[in-house]
Order: C-alpha cells, then sequence, then structure tokens
C-alpha cells in the first residue's frame, strides 16, 4: 500500500509517496540518502538508528515511516548548525567518546535530547537515559564523561 | 633554482630573530581521532552506507541442521519468482577449496591455512551453513525466492561438542581432513614428569570457557560489481583488504590482480573481520549479474551464527611448586571448540601457548593442545586470541594454589615472574622491556590491596549475604604474529607544494585509532604539524601499500616501523633537496615545525614549503618527493598487564557487582594516552561481559542457537559497565619504533580471571567455568552451603 507523506528533516520539508511498511530508518537512508543513523539489528534493540521526533529521541529502525507524517525529524545530520560542531558534538571529540564511531549517531540523538530538555540529569540519570544504546568499543567510559561534561556547561 | 645567497640571507636572519615555534613531542600526546568530525556528525561513509544506482540484493539460503547432507536442491521456482535475478548453488560455483583466516599467505605449503571452504556447500556443517543463494531486486523478493528453494536433506548426526567430534566412530566433519582433529601441535621445555615427581606440591585443575561473539556494532556487508576493466571490485567491511583480495582470487580460481578490495570506515571487528566471510560468495553473486552491483548485507541473527565466534576452550593443567612458592613445571591439556570450518582453528591454540610463558619462570613446560572440529558455528579470530581463554586457566589455577599455600595471590606470583632478557627457548624471541613487577606493584597501590584485603577477612566471619572480595589477574602478550607469521607493513609518502604530506597506509583503521597515531607518528618524525598529515583512511588494494592488515595488535609496532622508516626517507630527501637549494650540508639540517632548521641550534632557515615548491616546479631540478617503503619486522615485542578488581558479590540472587576495576599496562610508550585508555575501556568492557554475561547458547540435540541476537545474548550495556580505571606502566621497547609495544587486545585478557578470583575472595567458592552467570552462581553458592 502505497502512502503519501510530509515530514520535516533537519529544518527541511519533505513529501512522498512511500510503501506503508517502510521504516523511518529506510526512508532516511534509501530515500534521502541520509545515512548517519545506522542499521545494527533492525528490531530496536541496539540504538545506533536514533533519531529524533519531535525533540523524542526512538529508534528509527522500528518506527513506521507513516508515524512520521506532519512530525518533526532530526538526524545526526541535523546536529551540526550552520557547518559546526555542536557543544555535545564537540565534547564526544575532547573526551574520546568515539571509536569505531558505528553507535555514535545514536548516542549524540538521545544526548542531545538531554541536553536540550534544560533538565538535571545525574550521571545515573543519564546512564539510564542512554541504556537504549549499545557500544562494543568504548566501554562507555568517555561517552559518559562527554555527556556529563556537556550537561554540566 | 636561485643561488644559495637569498637562502643563507635568510639563513643568518634567522639567527638573528631568534628561531621558529617548534612543536613539542607529539608521542604521548592526547591528541583528538583524525576522523571524530566526521563520524560524530553522520558524515563517516561505512560499506552500507553507499548508494549504488541499481544495486541488487543478495540473501543466503543457510541450512536449519547442524549436520546433513543436501540430496537434492530445485531452484525452478526460485528463479520463476519475478524480480529474482539468479539463484545459485554449490552445483554452478568453483568448489575451489580456500581457507579464510586472515593471515599473510606462507610460500611454504605446511605452513598455510586449512583450506576446507567452499563457497556454498552440498554437506552442512552447522545450522547457518551457507547451502544456497539469491539475487534480487530488493530483500524482500530475496527472501521470498529463498523460501521457495526446495532442499532435501540427509540428516547425519549431529555433533556439538569436542567429546563427541572424539568419539570413536563419530562421523568425520570434513573427509578430506581425515580426522575431527584440526590440529593438535603443541610443545614441551624441560622435563616435566620428572619436574612433577619432585615437587614438593602438585596441583590439578580444570577450567571451561564459553563460545561468545565479537558483536562489532556494524554487521558483516559488502556490495560487488565488475568494472569497465573486467575486474571484480569488493566494498568490504573487513580488517584485512589486502589478504581478502588474495582469498577471493583462490576461492574463484583467478588471478589475484584481477580482484580490487575497498574498505571505507569500518564499525568495529575485534578479529570477527579478520576473516574472509562475505567476499567470494559476493564475487561470485555479481559475475551471476553480468556485473552488476549486488549488496550482501547480514543482519544481526546471521551475523551472530554466519561469521566467526571465539572458541570455547577445556583446559586441564597441573603445576608442580616448591615448598617456597616457587612455579616449577605446568602441564597444560586444552580441547578447543573450532567449530565447523577451520577458520584461524589451528593457529589459535598455537598461539595462546606461545605467549603465557613469557609471564613466569618454569623450569618445564607440556603444552598440549588438540582443536577440534564440531557442528557448531565458526569460531575464528577473537580479540585476544586464545590468550584470554589459557589466561583465564592459568590465573585462576593460580590462586587455587595461592589458597592451599595460604599465600597472598600477588605473593605467589611476585616469586615467580619472569624478566628482561629470558629468551624463549624454542623461537629464540626475548623479554626486552618488562614492567609487569611495576604493574602489580601500581594496582596493588591503586585498589588499596592490602587494607582491603584486612577489612574484607574481618567481615567474612560476619557470613552476610552481600560479600566483597578483591581479585586480580596478570597476563603476557606478544605484538604480531612473527614468528609464526610474516610481519610485513608497507607506507607511502608523498609530499606536497605546501609542504603538507599524504600517507598511505595498507594497514585498516576499524576503531583502535590507528589512524591518529601513524598521523602522529609522521608529524613527529618528520617535523611538521599533525594538521599537514592528510591520512587516507581508505584503503584499496590498487593504491594503498601492502600490509596484512589489522590484528594482532601489531599496526603502532609494525606498521608504525614501515611508518618511521617512510617518514624517515622524506625528510632525507627533503633535506637533501633543501641542500642543493642553500649549501647547508643535509646532515647539518632538521625539520621543526614544518621549517627547515639548523639542527644544532635550531633557528629557522626557511619554510618547507619553499622547500616543497621548489622540488615540484624548479625548471631543471624539479622531482617531486615520495617515499614508499617496507618494513619487514622480525622481532615480536612481549607486553605485560594486569588486572585488579574488587567485587560484592549478593549470595542470594547470585549478582556480582563490580565495585572497582583497574587494568594496569606496560605496552611500551603510549603514543596517545586517552586512545590509548579508550582501547583498555573496552577492552576491559568486553572481558566484563566474558566473565559475567556473555554465552552463545545452543540447543543441546539439535545444535541450534538459541540466542543470537541482543536481548538474548547479553552483551554489557551502559548500566552493567562499572567505572574503569587505567594506568600504563611506560617502558622503553627497544625493538618498538617508539618504543611501544601491543595495546589492542591486551585489555580483555586478564579481566576474567580477576573477577573470577575476586569472587573466590568474597565467597570461598572456586568457579571453574566463564561466564559466571547469576543462575550458576547461585547454584554454587547453594551447593556450597552459604544459602
Amino acid at each position: 500500500m502505497l502512502k503519501e507523506i510530509s515530514f520535516t528533516i533537519n529544518g527541511k520539508k519533505e513529501t512522498m509517496t512511500i510503501n506503508a511498511g517502510e521504516t523511518l530508518l529506510e526512508v532516511l537512508r534509501e530515500r534521502l540518502h541520509l545515512t548517519g543513523a545506522k542499521k545494527g539489528c533492525e528490531v530496536g534493540e541496539c540504538g545506533a538508528c536514533a533519531v529524533l521526533v519531535d525533540g523524542t529521541a526512538i529508534n528509527s529502525c522500528i518506527y513506521l515511516a507513516v508515524w512520521a507524517d506532519g512530525r518533526e525529524i532530526v538526524s545526526i545530520e541535523g546536529i551540526a548548525k550552520g557547518g559546526l560542531p555542536s557543544k555535545l558534538q564537540e565534547a564526544f571529540i575532547a573526551e574520546g567518546a568515539i571509536q569505531c564511531g558505528y553507535c555514535t549517531p545514536g548516542f549524540v540523538i538521545s544526548a542531545t535530547s538531554m541536553v536540550e530538555s534544560g533538565k538535571c540529569y545525574s550521571k545515573e540519570d543519564v546512564k539510564q537515559g542512554l541504556a537504549g544504546h549499545l557500544c562494543r568499543c568504548t566501554g562507555y567510559q568517555n561517552i559518559i564523561r562527554a555527556v556529563m561534561k556537556t550537561l554540566e556547561q | 633554482m636561485p643561488g644559495p645567497g637569498n637562502y643563507l640571507q635568510n639563513y643568518g636572519n634567522a639567527f638573528k630573530n631568534g628561531g621558529g615555534k617548534m612543536v613539542s613531542s607529539l608521542i604521548g600526546a592526547s591528541l583528538p581521532r583524525t576522523d571524530a568530525l566526521a563520524k560524530v556528525t553522520g558524515k563517516a561513509k561505512y560499506t552500507g552506507d553507499f548508494m549504488v544506482r541499481d544495486m541488487l540484493v543478495g540473501k543466503i539460503l543457510r541450512s536449519p541442521y547442524a549436520h546433513a547432507k543436501v540430496t537434492s536442491i530445485d531452484v525452478t521456482k526460485a528463479k520463476a519468482l519475478p524480480g529474482v535475478e539468479a539463484v545459485l548453488t554449490y552445483q554452478d560455483i568453483p568448489q575451489n577449496r580456500y581457507a579464510t583466516a586472515g593471515h599473510p599467505y606462507s610460500l611454504d605449503p605446511k605452513h598455510r591455512d586449512v583450506a576446507d571452504k567452499t563457497i556454498l556447500t552440498a554437506r552442512a556443517r552447522f545450522v547457518g551453513d551457507e547451502i544456497a543463494a539469491v539475487v534480487a531486486v530488493d530483500e524482500a523478493t530475496a527472501v521470498k525466492a529463498l523460501k521457495l528453494i526446495a532442499v532435501e536433506y540427509e540428516m547425519m548426526k549431529p555433533l556439538l561438542s569436542p567429546e563427541a567430534a572424539l568419539e570413536e566412530g563419530a562421523p568425520i566433519i570434513h573427509d578430506e581432513h581425515g580426522s575431527n582433529i584440526l590440529n593438535s601441535v603443541g610443545y614441551h621445555i624441560g622435563d616435566i614428569d620428572k619436574v612433577l615427581q619432585t615437587a614438593d606440591h602438585v596441583f590439578d585443575d580444570e577450567f571451561e570457557t564459553s563460545i561468545v561473539q565479537h558483536c562489532a556494532m556494524e554487521n558483516h556487508v559488502s556490495y560487488a560489481y565488475v568494472d569497465d576493466a573486467g575486474r571484480i571490485v569488493i566494498v568490504t567491511s573487513t580488517q584485512i583488504p589486502h589478504i581478502c583480495r588474495r582469498i577471493v582470487g583462490q576461492a574463484l580460481g583467478i588471478p589475484w590482480g584481477k580482484v580490487r578490495v575497498i574498505k571505507p570506515y569500518v564499525g568495529g571487528g575485534f578479529g570477527s573481520k579478520q576473516d574472509v566471510c562475505l567476499e567470494p560468495l559476493n564475487a561470485v553473486m555479481t559475475l551471476a549479474v553480468g556485473g552488476r552491483p549486488v549488496k550482501l548485507d547480514l543482519s544481526r541473527e546471521e551475523s551472530m551464527i554466519g561469521t566467526r565466534t571465539r572458541h570455547a576452550i577445556r583446559i586441564k593443567i597441573k603445576t608442580g611448586v616448591s615448598k617456597t612458592g616457587k612455579l616449577l613445571g605446568i602441564k597444560i591439556d586444552a580441547v578447543s571448540n573450532t567449530g565447523a570450518y577451520a577458520s584461524h582453528g589451528h593457529s589459535i591454540l598455537m598461539a595462546a601457548g606461545a605467549k603465557f610463558k613469557y609471564l613466569y619462570v618454569f623450569e618445564a613446560i607440556k603444552y598440549s593442545p588438540r582443536t577440534v572440529y564440531t557442528n557448531l558455528p565458526i569460531a575464528g579470530a577473537m580479540r585476544g586470541y586464545g590468550s584470554p581463554q589459557l589466561v583465564f586457566a592459568l590465573e585462576s589455577h593460580l590462586d587455587n594454589i595461592a589458597r592451599k599455600l595460604k599465600i597472598d595471590p600477588i605473593e605467589l606470583r611476585w616469586k615467580n615472574f619472569n624478566k628482561e632478557g629470558y629468551a624463549d627457548p624454542i623461537t629464540g624471541n626475548k623479554i626486552l622491556s618488562c614492567g609487569i613487577k611495576e604493574c602489580v606493584q601500581r594496582g596493588k597501590e591503586l585498589i588499596d590491596w592490602d587494607k582491603k584485603k584486612a577489612r574484607f577477612a574481618k567481615e567474612k566471619e560476619q557470613a552476610m549475604n552481600w560479600r566483597r572480595g578483591l581479585g586480580m589477574a596478570c597476563f603476557s602478550y606478544g605484538t604480531g604474529t612473527f614468528p609464526a607469521g610474516l610481519e610485513v607493513a608497507g607506507a607511502r609518502i608523498v609530499l606536497n607544494q605546501d609542504g603538507s604530506v599524504q600517507l598511505q597506509i595498507g594497514a585498516p583503521e576499524i576503531g583502535q585509532g590507528s589512524d591518529t597515531v601513524f598521523t602522529q607518528m609522521v608529524a613527529e618524525t618528520i617535523g611538521i604539524p599533525t594538521s599537514m598529515v592528510h591520512l587516507i583512511s581508505t584503503q584499496d588494494t590498487d593504491i594503498s601499500p601492502y600490509d596484512p592488515g589489522c590484528f594482532a595488535s601489531r599496526q603502532t609496532y609494525v606498521t608504525g616501523m614501515a611508518i618511521q622508516k617512510a617518514s624517515l626517507e622524506i625528510k632525507e630527501k627533503i633535506l637533501e633537496f633543501a641542500q642543493k637549494m642553500i649549501d647547508v650540508p643535509a646532515t647539518d639540517l632538521d625539520i621543526k615545525d614544518a621549517h627547515i632548521v639548523y639542527k644544532y641550534t635550531e633557528r629557522v632557515i626557511m619554510p618547507l614549503t619553499e622547500v616543497a615548491l621548489q622540488c615540484f616546479y624548479d625548471p631543471l631540478a624539479s622531482a617531486p618527493i615520495t617515499s614508499d617503503v617496507s618494513h619487514n619486522a622480525r622481532f615480536n615485542a612481549i607486553s605485560f598487564g594486569a588486572t585488579f578488581v574488587e567485587v560484592e558479590v549478593d549470595i542470594k540472587t547470585g549478582q556480582v557487582e563490580i565495585i572497582e576495576i583497574i587494568n594496569v599496562h606496560d605496552s611500551g610508550k603510549i603514543i596517545n594516552r586517552q586512545l590509548a585508555q579508550g582501547q583498555v575501556h573496552g577492552g576491559v568492557s568486553m572481558a566484563i561481559g566474558y566473565a559475567l554475561s556473555e554465552q552463545m547458547l545452543f540447543e543441546e540435540k539439535t545444535g541450534r542457537p538459541l540466542n543470537n541476537n541482543f536481548l538474548d545474548y547479553k552483551l554489557p550495556t551502559i548500566l552493567d559497565t562499572p567505572d574503569i580505571s587505567v594506568d600504563f606502566v611506560e617502558t622503553v621497547e627497544p625493538t618498538g619504533p617508539y618504543g611501544n609495544k601491543s595495546l589492542g587486545e591486551p585489555p580483555v585478557i586478564s579481566p576474567a580471571p580477576a573477577i573470577r578470583n575476586a569472587i573466590l575472595d568474597a565467597t570461598g567458592v572456586a568457579f571453574n567455568q566463564i561466564p559466571i552467570r547469576p543462575q550458576i552462581a547461585f547454584e554454587k553458592f547453594k551447593a556450597a552451603g552459604l544459602i
């Protein structure tokens, strides 16, 4: 079944006809060539595909694209503004929070939603908030450090 | 070329002006990763991120049975499905036997890897074995077509453990091999029987480790097409691009030069991509559709069973010890479950056996490994390459001994540590730098060993439900594969007009940070800032210098040697060209902060860019400067380290909480401190999973996988991972290009036995198997009368 949807992606309006069964991840990667969101498990277990939908981080691999109709989507490509990395992205670089980088976009997306919420987070809260993301390289140490550093700023 | 006059004038001025700004040493600096910005902004392109027009999708039909023969296979219906471009079975494909392990080729046939694999098979050897394949216009069509392939199987007895495979009369898994024992080459040093007979004490133990999986966040993925010159191009997530080209050539029976392998960013490997899992089939797929691009992208479930796993190994140890706690002789019998195909199986137990003996002094060693084929997924290389298994057994055994002799575990080890100057009696390889005692001293202080030991001993008398304990474990490890393997690496440096350089290497970055430390090495050695080093991160076998790849913690050491050599060569060429310009002997010149300086005073003569421009455009002397070298390393530097851990064990639930964990490493000189710490964080985290939660489970009778996904396979999450402390004892390894030796794999080796030993300290219960999952712990505590 085909369906027309309209949504905002990284500030830009998009209208397209898609198959009703397509996930948001497929639409972003294959139709819009926004490949920053990664495919790690396709069942919502690893978090590599996270994007923001109306400011909330979701796993785009189990989020149907039709649900995105009328919503505002931000993918990793939309986090750096004017070619400059966000404070959080800078902290990821400075704190050595990146290794293979495959999980990085997902972590940045979820942590961005925390940073932008304006709420206070303890280290434990940060860990809870990022518990949906798996990383095999870093042992999470420097990721936590980068997020805490940004939240404290 | 202008006369020397002008330059000499500048040279004089430079003296007056007090010289230029110098860069301090880049070796040891915590520079951010060269690829950090690309990765944090989502711009970094991994294999699956390239969208090639009209790319077809390849899918694999996998055997549902652990051991069976295909008696008939009918692809008519699958072929007839609209959108299906090709259906392949073993009948359509050259059945050349090839080895998949990512080792350099050997000119000596006796030293080659075991060639037991074909592209697709009529004999299923594990659940997931590759029987047929489909190429279709999209994934849904390909999946549908797989279901339309009718296969009839003749069932064979599945051999799901080494015991079953070794039973008399058991079917032979690889007929041409003639036995289910893949390899059993061991060694002995001294007279172990005599030592064990005369020792004051002899201790016996048996340990077992489990099958775990690498779980790189990026699954195995590749795509292939035939280019306009008729050559096969494969873009793939691999640790071994050059080896991959050779193996594809061998598997297809075509000249190796007909294959081109390109490696973009890789989302982790940990050894699973030090193996050729997808590429030969992917090459055949594109050939089957006239060279159109075909993508082969494994799901997580497929990656976990269809690529590689870590060997489960059962290890019996017998050690003779003197009254004073001196280790005299050790006898090790190891049986390794290598699964359905050889992969790295024939060399992993040999490698582990070669590396542990540098840690302690033994008069006699008898090492008897047996690596056995079974009908389980293929075990291959994984971070540590057999050492995590063997060191788990050795270091757990030592704690059992210490307990029985009533000696502190550190004291027992301290009496027996090896030292600089020790030469392996078999290979002659020597310890030239050894910081193991300093590592243990540092770890002991950091965790406050003596005080905590005393406090926990008191608490234990109260038989509480939450018990604290301390544990530690040590390891020794090699750097690279020499002398078992050839350790050659290439590096090419090209000077640009502005004085910056391109660095090309065949050694892949897969997340560990090699690109960044290579950049530091070049900048430091030539005398330019890192911003003037442009590293080509993508390996392309048509362009990149030869290097076998990313494995054995070899890159900063072996590739580092090639990079140092290339940097020194290009520097020499630059200074020689400068000599022609200024008539100062090249030997009196140096490069500092991208300026030619007078060596003895570091006074600036001219910017490097002036020499660079001149060498490109001088009407007579024009000769743009490059260096292109290989280096063949003939040594294996031994690294050391130790883990210290404090646990709290919840006796009633079997839950183990890590309160504190510290890894201290002697990896020689540290090139980039922050990246080095990152390697340790990741290795320790992986080892915590190994010790406490991770295990691939299979249905006992059929060998069907039970948890090949991230929900049921317990990879440590951010909530399961404690704070991990890291420290380094920086010895200077004389054979290391910058005093450095291995670090990539070592962090994963000693945490599991340290955790196990801490649980022993806390509870008095000696576990001999990992993972120590809560249920297993609970049952053992119950059996021990703690509950």
